[in-house]
């Protein structure tokens, strides 16, 4: 039990005084955030699994590819890529609940009275997500290495090295709009089933809707890039872009990004937390 | 300290909080009394800045909440002890606040043993809760920081009687270091038993506040008498103000006064006391009866 007063008299007095004397603490600092934050995304059921999937399906993906790919086409490249496309859909999700979970779970209540100051939070969860992204695609570059060494020694080839690290970044950076999708659709719904809902219709209702219109549509065709990142982005997957076709990229990002967040964060930040 | 400075919240045309000032004070146990949806939470929420206030403000030891640099150091905070992420292990709930706030590691086990949380509940995920284990832990959460204030919220929600006891215990001891609490509940008896001083809110405004020896002298005298109508009369007669209620005379007056005006009148009395609770009970009915609805007979106030 508790160490409460059955001696009042002598508990009292010093701790009076103790409390009227101390001095304000100091303010928290933003590397404290960052590892709070980075621990809230690991430290729930879902976080946890979420984080397993993408080297558990990392594994089992350059597995599938060692088996079923023909040989001649083993190379790093397609490794790289079939790792990567369970990632293309985890991240998100990751970016998604690192922002609706404090409202569906209402930890919100506690997280904003220990941090008052809200953008400070969300900030620091950006700043994770960004690195969570990097992080995991670390990963899949590791484990499509290991693969292709063990592919390549299965196949009794030599293994074929043909991801640049201009390539590797831009897939990196194809990752990462694909999570500020996610934490930008976190950021304006706040609800975890709505912000995950609104990722699949962008990725794929959206972006299914743009390539058919894109099919039939001359002007579109020519002009669908200036307004669909899906689009814009998925040349990062594709190799060198010309400076019109990060233009395209910069503007779609602005439209379908930075606009939606500077206004879902305009709206989080004045919100009442219930 | 806790200040509010006439607080008022709106939602379009309908008020929540309507002026409310009052000073919770260091070393005082500070009840904030009402019904359900007097405004107590949204007056919470409002001074710790989670709500934004359409008028008035709220210190916190002569700060805004928003100033705080690290407010669990300051204040312990305890809403809704519903509000932890189901996922998250008791141990790991205690844990993110004890980073937030900077804290050494060994207080999460210190915390958890003080609100008697074992272990084994501890490494459980938050959805095998009981609404009692998730108070435990909420205010395990609001006192880690070792503030000087304590706002809980509903806080014996989901205790058994000896939780209750316990919680009312450790509100006592804060407030005997010199820290303030401020605790709010729609039941009359949890916060009569502890509080040293009594807000009572009803429709959002304040109807009553005072220490509790205030209010209690103010709730008058209990009085039986075979003819309780006569009693009644009587006590009328001498410009106080009676009304009846199961079987006996509530009386606006202190119990000498009572007395001699029964024994003016010739009554026999068969009780007289002070009416202590079941007079606290009646005010609060009473106070926020009439702010419900604007008229009602003028009984006993």
């Amino acid at each position: 039990m508790t160490t409460t007063s059955t001696t009042p008299a002598i508990t009292t007095t010093p701790r009076a005084t103790a409390r009227r004397e101390r001095a304000a603490p100091g303010p928290i600092p933003t590397g404290r955030l960052l590892t709070v934050e980075l621990r809230k995304t690991f430290d729930t059921r879902s976080g946890f699994w979420l984080m397993a999937s993408i080297a558990i399906l990392s594994v089992l993906a350059t597995i599938a590819a060692i088996v079923f790919v023909p040989r001649d086409e083993l190379t790093y490249e397609t490794l790289a890529a079939v790792v990567g496309t369970p990632m293309a859909v985890i991240l998100p999700m990751i970016a998604v609940l690192s922002v609706t979970s404090e409202w569906s779970q209402r930890t919100a209540l506690t997280t904003f009275t220990l941090v008052p100051n809200r953008s400070r939070v969300v900030a620091a969860k950006a700043t994770v997500t960004i690195a969570v992204g990097v992080a995991a695609m670390l990963t899949a570059l590791a484990v499509g290495a290991l693969g292709n060494l063990v592919g390549s020694a299965v196949a009794g080839i030599d293994p074929v090295w043909n991801v640049s690290v201009v390539q590797f970044s831009q897939v990196v950076l194809a990752a990462e709009v694909g999570m500020m999708m996610g934490f930008m659709l976190g950021v304006i719904l706040r609800n975890s089933p709505g912000a995950i809902v609104g990722y699949f219709v962008y990725a794929l209702v959206i972006h299914g809707v743009s390539a058919a219109l894109a099919g039939s549509q001359e002007w579109w065709a020519d002009n669908g890039a200036w307004f669909d990142l899906n689009w814009a982005a998925g040349r990062l997957y594709e190799g060198t872009l010309t400076g019109e076709m990060w233009a395209q990229l910069g503007v779609t990002a602005a439209i379908w990004l930075l606009i939606p967040l500077a206004v879902g964060l305009r709206f989080l930040l004045r919100s009442e937390i219930k | 300290m806790i200040e509010f400075e006439v607080l008022t919240k709106r939602y379009g045309g309908f008020t929540a909080v309507d002026q409310v000032t009052f000073t919770a004070a260091p070393g005082r146990v500070t009840g904030f009394l009402g019904p359900n949806g007097a405004g107590k939470s949204t007056t919470m929420r409002v001074m710790v800045g989670l709500t934004e206030p359409s008028a008035g403000s709220a210190r916190i030891l002569g700060r805004r909440f928003a100033d705080l640099t690290n407010p669990g150091r300051e204040v312990g905070v305890l809403l809704d002890a519903s509000a932890q992420h189901a996922g998250r292990t008791g141990r790991e709930v205690l844990t993110i606040a004890q980073r937030t706030m900077g804290l050494p590691a060994a207080l999460v086990d210190e915390m958890l043993a003080r609100v008697s949380l074992t272990p084994e509940e501890a490494g459980r995920r938050v959805r095998h809760y009981s609404l009692g284990m998730r108070q435990r832990l909420g205010i395990a959460t609001a006192l880690i920081g070792d503030p000087e204030v304590l706002a809980l919220d509903e806080p014996a929600n989901g205790l058994d009687p000896a939780g209750i006891r316990w919680m009312r215990d450790l509100l006592r001891g804060f407030a005997d270091d010199g820290g303030t609490v401020l605790l709010s509940s729609h039941l009359l008896h949890e916060i009569e038993v502890v509080a040293d001083d009594i807000v009572v809110i009803g429709n959002g405004r304040i109807v009553a506040q005072g220490t509790k020896q205030e209010l209690l002298a103010s709730a008058g005298t209990l009085v039986r008498a075979a003819d309780l109508g006569a009693l009644v009369r009587a006590l009328e007669a001498d410009g106080l103000t009676a009304s009846v209620a199961d079987g006996a005379v509530f009386a606006g007056a202190d119990v000498s006064t009572v007395s001699r005006a029964a024994f003016a009148a010739g009554i026999a009395i068969t009780e007289l006391r002070t009416a202590d609770g079941a007079g606290l009970e009646e005010m609060f009915l009473e106070l926020t009866a009439d702010s419900q609805r604007d008229h009602r007979g003028g009984t006993a106030a």
